[in-house]
């Protein structure tokens, strides 16, 4: 059997009302809110958050991981592989960038299902167009992470089909801001038959009818295409999954597996989960819940993380982030760029968050130290991994100096439950909610861009109830 | 094994230092030429008497040239310091033991720090690389970390720790306004001081000290051939230098009210000089608030207050020019300013002039008190990760 294992869901701390883009720019904009990646984040590190909570519900380790995003942060140079340092992974396991485009999001699922080894595809995008245009306002941003394997299978995966045609339909050259997209009745023209032709084709192999979908999955790049072909597909109307268009927004590549993680956490065993993705051609994939589902928890479920969050997120400081308002920099130097041996050097203090416990007098250090400062024995640490140990602010400080693209800054120090101190920046914070003794979980983020090299590291999040 | 200081086997023999200021008009060549020449003069010395040089800045220069080049020395040895801010008393420690060794007659410490050309806000000197983890916190938003963490410690509510940090500045300003070569030379009131903006936590623009442009020198001579220089000069009583393990910000137990560093130097400064009521004993003490909170904290790492008294002390004026231990009576790093290299040798400097009674109408009471010796405490780094120097000097070899 093969299929999905296990599977985490990450959505950013801020949301965007439409009527705020509205307001600004004097048109209507709707109703609703998208999700937004902080300034500090970008596909890579909402995919580590995803993938974390990916494999926190399971003890696999994966063997393949592969990332999709239509944003990569780099180009020539694999954006998986930070992925793979932050999860700490083995350096035997391969780690592989499927970039550029919406399609390798489903794409990257499909292929995961297809290793004979347990694979990880981390789907993460973030989901940008010119100010008061559709895309800036019906996508999202947030990243899903599926560990696709043969042991411990929650969804086994039952078949499916592929359509796919060469047309001219959505397109973004690298570096360009926003996409062009083609008349849509023309995509309509194209897609409609695609689509039709992977659904029969998937129903024919797997021996299903349509009206055994227990939760079906329909998203993609093109909405007219995907109103048309609902209405054709022949299933029970409360099959379809809601496509969280009116709080989360269209997350781009992440978007089939966000909804796949919708429909897993409602799926009962014996239930079927049919993922239709309309992108540059047509995907079809079945899935029958296994008994193991009933007892499967999700580290943070998509419910959960859908209302603790931030919507009072301003449409300027929405533009400032997406690069679309150029602000007035600070008269202050621009930060220092890390160093390429320095950082691989400390690659598993910089990505993974290890620091290292003393094993003569069991302090922790953060980060990890060749002598103790407690017993002052040389050479005698273990790595400890810390990301995932919870902390308490200490003290904190509000910077109003330091430039931020979401100033104030707010710096504290941190005590982790177990032992260990430092001082780091919060993130995702209101200043007026920082408080001593207030609980706070590590995140991975950029710190700051330098010389075109994006300095990722960690800062501490307020923990909220219900997660997020 | 032990530190045993070199009590009253060197002395300063002549000082200079350059107004602390936006120095448009001078670079750090014309600052420098500027402080050796006055101490030259101080000295009634010729600059080719001075055998050998110790230079402090934190990023102003490299090297000895920085030194040699501008005042065309001939040939003599010019080491190159930094050791963060207390980085001019750094170059006035070393220059003291190489002339108690023996090696030279006589030795000139100088500091220098040129701030204002880089055109940024606040202090802004170059960072080292590395694997870019370390998170990006300014220095009043480290310092600022002290104050909540001391109010909570020691049950002082909001308002009465702003009212204790806001009197830190408005004494400081206060004794800056009576001195030319202060960089703020106004008295400010406690509300302008107390309603200034918030640069990070309660530290407002008034809690912080002025970037400037300066320079400092001092020369060092053996006791025994100080009077051939000047009929009063200063004996240097003790120089302590302490380098934290930075292991606090590690350390759980550590609660962000106090300097390690400033306690150990301290307790060594005192055996060195033989003090034991550095309160009772010191005719007045220049210390290093780089941010108000600074002062505060330091009057108990000094020993100047008990525990948790501190804020009292300030509130009572205690610190002030006229109370009971003037503390910073040149206006301090806060108005005086703080061209980093140039600060630890400014402090000596108020010591050079009060302990001898040079300061005219600035001259504090302590001294017609029969109190003949002055500190100088200067830190380098944060709370947790710092280094820290202290001096004492006086006017006459310890009994």
């Amino acid at each position: 059997m093969v299929g999905i294992v296990s599977y985490g869901v990450y959505l950013p701390y801020f949301r965007l009302k439409r009527e705020a883009i509205g307001a600004a720019l004097g048109s209507p904009a709707g109703r609703g809110t998208r999700s937004v990646a902080s300034y500090d984040e970008d596909a890579t590190t909402m995919g580590v958050e995803a993938a974390r909570a990916a494999l926190r519900p399971t003890d696999v380790a994966p063997s393949w991981l592969l990332f999709a995003t239509s944003a990569p942060t780099y180009l020539d140079k694999t954006n998986a592989n930070a992925i793979h340092a932050a999860l700490d992974l083995d350096s035997s396991a391969g780690a592989y960038d499927m970039v550029g485009s919406v399609r390798s999001g489903v794409g990257a699922l499909r292929s995961a299902l297809a290793t004979h080894s347990s694979t990880l595809a981390v789907l993460s995008d973030v989901r940008t167009g010119n100010p008061g245009g559709a895309d800036e306002r019906d996508g999202g941003d947030g990243a899903v992470a599926i560990l696709c394997g043969r042991e411990g299978v929650i969804a086994e995966y039952i078949g499916g089909a592929s359509a796919t045609d060469e047309f001219l339909e959505r397109w973004r050259r690298p570096g360009d801001a926003a996409s062009h997209v083609w008349e849509e009745r023309f995509g309509e023209d194209v897609y409609v038959p695609l689509a039709e032709q992977a659904w029969n084709d998937a129903l024919k192999n797997t021996g299903l009818v349509a009206s055994e979908i227990d939760h079906l999955v329909l998203t993609g790049t093109h909405p007219r295409s995907i109103r048309a072909f609902a209405r054709s597909m022949g299933a029970r109307p409360e099959a379809f999954v809601d496509d969280l268009s009116a709080v989360v927004g269209n997350t781009g590549t992440a978007h089939p597996g966000l909804l796949l993680a919708t429909a897993l956490e409602k799926a009962e065993p014996g239930q079927i989960i049919a993922v239709v993705v309309l992108a540059d051609g047509a995907e079809v994939l079945f899935f029958k819940a296994t008994d193991a589902i009933a007892a499967y928890r999700p580290a943070k479920s998509v419910t959960e993380q859908i209302p603790t969050t931030n919507d009072t997120l301003d449409y300027q400081k929405f533009l400032s982030w997406r690069g679309f308002l150029r602000r007035e920099p600070p008269r202050r130097p621009d930060p220092v760029a890390p160093e390429a041996p320095p950082s691989h050097r400390h690659k598993s203090w910089k990505f993974s968050f290890t620091g290292s416990t003393c094993e003569a007098c069991g302090k922790r250090h953060l980060p990890p130290q060749d002598v103790c400062a407690g017993c002052r024995a040389v050479r005698q640490m273990r790595p400890e991994r810390m990301a995932d140990v919870e902390a308490t602010i200490v003290t904190f400080t509000i910077d109003r100096l330091a430039y931020s693209e979401n100033p104030p800054n707010v710096a504290a120090v941190i005590d982790f439950d177990g032992g260990g101190r430092y001082r780091c920046e919060l993130t995702d914070v209101d200043p007026s909610e920082v408080a001593i003794g207030g609980r706070v979980a590590m995140s991975f983020r950029r710190l700051f861009e330098s010389n075109g090299i994006v300095n990722y590291h960690w800062k501490a999040r307020p923990m909220r109830t219900g997660g997020a | 094994m032990g530190s045993h200081g070199i009590r009253d086997r060197v002395c300063i023999v002549g000082m200079g230092c350059t107004p602390f200021r936006e120095h448009w008009a001078k670079g750090v060549d014309e600052l420098l030429v500027d402080s050796v020449t006055d101490t030259v003069a101080d000295a009634g010395v010729a600059l080719d008497d001075i055998d050998a040089f110790w230079l402090g800045t934190m990023a102003s220069g490299n090297s000895g040239i920085t030194l040699s080049k501008p005042l065309k020395l001939d040939y003599k040895p010019v080491s190159r310091l930094e050791n963060y801010c207390a980085t001019g008393s750094e170059a006035f420690r070393n220059a003291c033991y190489a002339v108690a060794s023996g090696a030279y007659d006589l030795a000139m410490a100088v500091g220098v720090e040129k701030l204002k050309d880089n055109g940024f806000s606040g202090l802004a000197v170059g960072g080292i690389g590395g694997d870019g983890t370390q998170a990006s916190i300014t220095a009043p938003a480290l310092f600022s970390m002290l104050g909540p963490a001391y109010a909570k410690k020691y049950g002082v509510d909001e308002q009465e720790f702003k009212d204790v940090i806001t009197r830190i500045a408005w004494k400081n300003h206060r004794n800056g306004a009576l001195n030319p070569r202060a960089q703020f030379r106004k008295e400010v009131d406690k509300d302008v001081i107390s309603n200034s903006p918030l640069v990070a936590g309660a530290l407002g623009i008034f809690d912080c000290s002025g970037v400037s442009d300066g320079s400092a020198a001092a020369i060092i001579c053996r006791a025994e051939d100080a009077h051939k220089y000047t009929d009063n000069p200063l004996y240097v009583k003790a120089l302590s230098f302490v380098a934290g393990p930075a292991s606090q910000q590690m350390d759980q137990d550590w609660d962000y009210t106090s300097f390690e560093e400033v306690v150990r130097s301290a307790r060594d400064a005192y055996q060195q000089a033989g003090i034991s009521d550095p309160r009772m004993e010191l005719a007045m003490a220049e210390v290093h608030d780089c941010f108000t909170v600074t002062e505060l904290v330091l009057m108990e790492d000094m020993g100047f207050a008990e525990r948790g008294m501190g804020w009292k002390e300030v509130l009572a004026g205690t610190f002030d020019r006229d109370g009971e231990l003037p503390v910073n009576p040149d206006g301090g790093l806060k108005s005086f300013g703080h061209p980093i290299g140039a600060s630890g040798l400014r402090m000596l400097f108020e010591c050079w002039l009060q302990l001898r009674g040079n300061a005219g109408d600035r001259q504090i009471k302590s001294i017609d008190a029969g109190r003949k010796l002055g500190l100088t405490q200067n830190l380098g780094g944060g709370p947790g990760e710092c280094v820290s120097f202290v001096s004492v000097v006086g006017t006459e070899p310890s009994a």
